[in-house]
């Protein structure tokens, strides 16, 4: 017999299978792909890509985001259903890396298009960094409070 | 064939005003000629028998900067059954007002031209005439101004987005 509240179910339940959205960039793809891969198997984490972002819970930005394919990423990410989180990974979607003085074409980050849960460094980083990104994105969910009434705590904050 | 009897065929044809050549002493010497002169040489690149340049390698742009006041175009051509190269190089003005500067298209002759010209376009700004479809190629539609060239500025927003750092 186990004991525990549903919330921490809810947690559990939802970390333990984080569905990322199956798509990358540049370089910082084909590190996201060995981790997938047998040697690195984030499957055994319960990650495993999906081909529709309907289906994501997570969105991994694996390379360099140019202005041509912010505006497709921003419509990517506004598709996911809620609650949805973000990993950018590597150097140039965390701040424009190598590109950051002279690449006109590069966003210089992209949180400046869409919120960024965990950033992961590197360039590119290797698998043993994304499973990190991803184990501290499960220890963010693991400490939500995806049932607490978050209107009326304020609404009663407020009133105090 | 090798360089200068390349150039005896080009004199023969088009006589000895017509270009000149330089880097004369480097691996490969370029063949420089007149914009107006450019699609009529080609076509006999391309055409001529003891010639026949068939396949164009490369379509370079430069831009010598507002100083300068000059661009160049320059086209590397192979000539695959006969195994020889020749590198042509086209100079012209660059209008102090940004216009690109023109220069007429060899897609006619070689399509492979289409796409680098295209590109040469959509990066330095020099204007192909008579090109099918001159659009920009890796930049978006909407992008202000060609990022090669030396006095390039980026814009402050795209789409919303700041673009410098």
């Amino acid at each position: 017999m186990i004991v525990t509240s549903v919330e921490d179910l809810l947690n559990w339940s939802r970390l333990s299978s984080l569905w990322p959205m199956g798509f990358g960039l540049a370089c910082c793809a084909i590190e996201m792909m060995a981790s997938y891969a047998s040697n690195y198997d984030l499957e055994r984490f319960g990650i495993f890509p999906r081909p529709s972002p309907r289906q994501s819970d997570v969105m991994i930005v694996a390379g360099t985001v140019t202005f041509k394919m912010a505006d497709r990423i921003r419509r990517l990410y506004e598709q996911m259903p809620e609650p949805r989180y973000v990993i950018s990974m590597g150097s140039c979607s965390n701040c424009g890396g190598p590109y950051w003085e002279h690449g006109y074409h590069v966003v210089k980050g992209v949180d400046r298009i869409i919120p960024v849960d965990v950033y992961v460094p590197g360039c590119p980083p290797r698998p043993e960094a994304l499973i990190g990104g991803f184990l501290k994105l499960q220890e963010k969910i693991s400490n939500e409070h995806p049932l607490a009434p978050t209107l009326l705590l304020e609404i009663e904050k407020e009133n105090v | 064939m090798i360089f200068s009897e390349i150039t005896q065929v080009l004199t023969e044809q088009f006589g000895i005003d017509s270009f000149s050549v330089v880097n004369q002493k480097a691996n490969q010497p370029i063949v420089q000629i007149q914009a107006n002169q450019l699609l009529e040489l080609c076509q006999f690149l391309a055409n001529d028998e003891r010639l026949f340049f068939d396949y164009l390698a490369c379509i370079t742009g430069i831009d010598n900067g507002p100083t300068a006041n000059t661009m160049e175009v320059i086209y590397h051509l192979t000539s695959i059954p006969y195994e020889h190269n020749l590198a042509i190089k086209v100079i012209v003005e660059r209008p102090a007002d940004g216009t690109p500067p023109k220069v007429p298209s060899v897609s006619s002759i070689w399509r492979t031209a289409d796409w680098h010209e295209r590109e040469t376009y959509d990066l330095v700004g020099i204007f192909f005439e008579n090109h099918p479809d001159l659009r920009r190629i890796l930049l978006p539609n909407d992008w202000h101004g060609h990022p090669l060239r030396k006095d390039y500025q980026a814009q402050d927003f795209y789409h919303g987005i700041k673009v410098i750092y």
